[in-house]
């Protein structure tokens, strides 16, 4: 009943906005907040009932129509898991946009766009309909095609036009294997599939899942496919930048390449290790590209593809402790990296450059960005109190257990590189030494009219930046327990999720 | 090999898209190229559902059907050509408004994001 | 030649106007039978939209821009959407989500197969004024640059 609401309130909220938001202008700000509120009650909430009910497990027959025949809604442990970070993120961005968003005119369509990415997100995260996930997945798409042309400006048209390229191709695979396994199995139910593939060790599978992985693979920016996200993501508004690098890449890419490997193909551990491969080359080759640049957003959108890595070369050991570093990698990696891209955009909005080299004095001036600046680069660099550590310290202790040493030293090493990296960006960006005499600077900075961002961007950044801390507590076990084992637990057993949903 | 005729054909115009989308430097020449993939993909789908002298899945009075071609491809085809036009009118909304900045259609010339 | 705006020439505006209504009507015919033989609201939006294009092209743009502005497109646009969302909630109300609270009906009845026609009449509202203020989005567009290569 309840899981209903998360695709049935986004839609709701974008329809309503497109028709009321054009007349008042107030209206769609808060509108469209309380909604994505109620959908941060409503994830807690099914977490609550997930962990008190007796099978784990929510599935629901839309239309009541029984299991092959129908489309069914299905929250795992997995889904509550992805549904908590997607709306935690998208509530404090939306609150983001109240104040960033007023230089752009029809703001009501960014809320409405926006609204009909979360529906899209959150719809391919429940859903347990193969097609189903597939127009949810360019429902979000087609959305965050339009949200990075936003701008509407030389660059960003650009990069919206890459971006849409390359999203119909990776969109085009998809559903090319899609098409080769409904002709295969006769089914769309996830787990219906799984019961026919599992059985099979035919070619046709074998292609399938290939072409699955191209085409989640894209959407993810595994390394060999990554070139578009440099340009796409960073072009965009800075709240949608923090969806798209936070949420947008991990539900339509992370999510779906764990769903379908370990629960629905059950893939064997040889072929795993590719992922994990994939994923060492993502971490050296983002780092790397990050460290010369001086566009503030693009070293972030570099330092994603690194990240993204991490979170590959955890799920690709498949061990336990491997897939629970990697999905609290994935958690973290989505509040620091969306925080950062928030701090980016808090620059932008005084500045109106992304250059790093054209920011002075930021830390006088604004005070409460520069903290949550810190704190975010401290995440991602993997200092010990902050959460990036710890989730990069059972990755380490994962590749170790799982004899990889070469891994686990590349693991130190691109997080010493990542670390040195975001020194050069709180240096230049935040600390920057002044070249003019004390006088001269106060002239410059009253004459550019600099003072801190309005609230509502600092308390998104600044609850963001707390959210870092408190994450790390995450590796205590009760909290654990509740969070995040049962969802390694359904992964590691590929046929868990099977047998849950066909009783 | 003669069964799968159709099958391949489809596929080939699949790539044959794909090499367009990938090889062609005109932005209008691309989505073509991308509206003749979405095509073949649904002409593919289409004719997975097809059996040997089969008629379509639609009741009629008076007439018994036995032989019906699958429907759920023809339901699902007609939601993917839906989602295709949808991304091919952003795609060329999105190129008429590169021309008006670039004054060009010409993909080597808009370059300005590097690095 | 005259104004490009304007149109067509009489010829073309005097079978226009004969041929629109019919055009439009099979859209409708489309869309309420759809439930019974090969159509639906996808179909008869797309034939409904492509009578309203029809008058663009013969009358030129501004005919229709007069009564039909990209604004109130959109606004019914995102109508139809929206009824078919409510659609899907009323189910809701009487239990599960898309649920067929009309019950089948008597076969090959207008009224049969519960809740495919109202459906299918809300994808025709939302298809139809999707695609017509997308087209007028691009006429609009394309008639803008127009005027200013004429300024330049």
């Amino acid at each position: 009943m309840i899981v209903t609401f998360f695709i049935i309130l986004p839609l709701f909220a974008a329809f309503v906005n497109a028709i009321f938001g054009r007349i008042f202008r107030l209206f769609s700000d808060i509108f469209i907040n309380i909604i994505n509120f109620i959908l941060l009650i409503l994830s807690f909430v099914i977490l609550y009932q997930i962990n008190t009910n007796q099978n784990n497990i929510f599935v629901y027959k839309i239309g009541g129509w029984e299991i092959p025949y129908g489309i069914s809604l299905v929250v795992d442990f997995y889904s509550v898991f992805m549904l908590l970070i997607v709306n935690i993120i998208t509530f404090f961005v939306g609150i983001y946009s109240i104040s960033y968003m007023q230089k752009y005119t029809e703001k009501w369509g960014f809320y409405s766009l926006f609204e009909l990415m979360l529906a899209g997100m959150n719809g391919v995260i429940i859903s347990g309909d193969l097609f189903n996930i597939f127009v949810f997945l360019e429902v979000a798409s087609i959305a965050s095609y339009a949200l990075v042309a936003f701008g509407t400006e030389k660059d960003e048209l650009e990069a919206a036009f890459k971006y849409i390229v390359l999203g119909s191709i990776s969109t085009s695979f998809i559903l090319l294997a899609i098409i080769l396994s409904y002709g295969y199995t006769s089914t769309l139910n996830l787990a219906d599939i799984s019961n026919v593939a599992k059985m099979s060790n035919n070619y046709i599978v074998k292609i399938t899942l290939f072409l699955f992985l191209i085409g989640f693979g894209i959407k993810s920016a595994i390394v060999p496919l990554h070139w578009w996200l440099p340009d796409a993501h960073p072009s965009a508004p800075a709240p949608i930048s923090a969806m798209l690098s936070g949420l947008l890449i991990k539900t339509l890419g992370i999510y779906l390449i764990v769903r379908f490997v370990f629960n629905i193909f059950l893939v064997d551990i040889k072929i795993l290790n590719i992922l994990s491969y994939l994923g060492i080359f993502s971490m050296i080759v983002g780092v790397i590209l990050a460290l010369y640049q001086w566009d503030y957003k693009r070293l972030l959108a570099y330092h994603s593809i690194s990240q993204v890595g991490y979170i590959f070369l955890g799920i690709g050991l498949a061990t336990p402790l491997g897939l629970l570093g990697g999905l609290f990698h994935l958690l973290n990696h989505s509040v620091f990296k969306s925080l950062l891209f928030l701090t980016s955009g808090a620059l932008e909005y005084n500045f109106s450059t992304r250059n790093l080299k054209n920011y002075y004095y930021v830390s006088k001036t604004m005070p409460k960005t520069t903290f949550s600046a810190v704190i975010g680069s401290f995440s991602i660099a993997g200092i010990p109190p902050f959460n990036g550590f710890w989730s990069k310290l059972i990755i380490l202790f994962a590749c170790i257990q799982s004899k990889n040493i070469i891994f686990g030293l590349v693991v130190i090493l691109v997080s010493v590189l990542t670390l040195a990296s975001f020194l050069k960006v709180l240096k230049y960006g935040f600390y920057r030494e002044n070249n003019y005499s004390e006088k001269e600077n106060n002239l410059f900075l009253v004459k550019k009219n600099i003072k801190e961002v309005p609230f509502f961007m600092q308390f998104s950044m600044i609850s963001l930046a707390i959210l870092c801390i408190i994450l790390g507590i995450i590796i205590y076990p009760e909290v654990k327990q509740i969070l995040i084992s049962k969802t390694v637990e359904i992964i590691y057993n590929g046929d868990l999720y099977r047998n849950l949903v066909i009783k | 090999m003669f069964k799968y005729l159709a099958y391949i054909l489809c596929l080939t115009l699949f790539f044959v898209g794909l090499y367009g989308i990938i090889v062609k430097k005109n932005l209008f020449k691309i989505i073509i190229s991308f509206i003749i993939m979405e095509n073949a993909l649904n002409l593919f789908f289409i004719l997975l559902g097809y059996r040997k002298s089969a008629t379509f899945p639609i009741f009629l009075k008076n007439i018994e059907q036995t032989n019906i071609v699958d429907p759920v491809p023809q339901a699902l085809v007609l939601t993917s050509i839906v989602i295709g036009l949808s991304v091919t009118i952003l795609m060329v909304a999105i190129a008429l408004r590169i021309y008006e900045k670039y004054k060009t259609f010409d993909i080597t010339e808009i370059k300005n994001l590097k690095g | 030649m005259k104004d490009k705006n304007s149109g067509m020439t009489l010829i073309v505006k005097t079978v226009t106007r004969w041929t629109v209504l019919l055009i439009m009507l099979y859209g409708f015919y489309i869309t309420f039978f759809g439930h019974l033989g090969p159509g639906g609201g996808f179909a008869g939006g797309i034939i409904v939209v492509l009578s309203f294009i029809h008058i663009i092209l013969a009358y030129g743009k501004d005919f229709v821009v007069k009564k039909i502005n990209e604004n109130i497109a959109g606004i019914l646009e995102t109508t139809g959407g929206l009824l078919f969302l409510t659609i899907a909630i009323l189910g809701l109300f009487t239990g599960i989500f898309f649920k067929d609270f009309l019950g089948k009906g008597k076969v090959f009845s207008i009224f049969s197969a519960g809740i495919i026609l109202p459906a299918n009449i809300a994808i025709m509202i939302k298809v139809g004024f999707g695609m017509l203020s997308a087209f007028l989005c691009l006429i609009l567009f394309s008639s803008q640059q127009e005027e200013n290569k004429k300024k330049e």
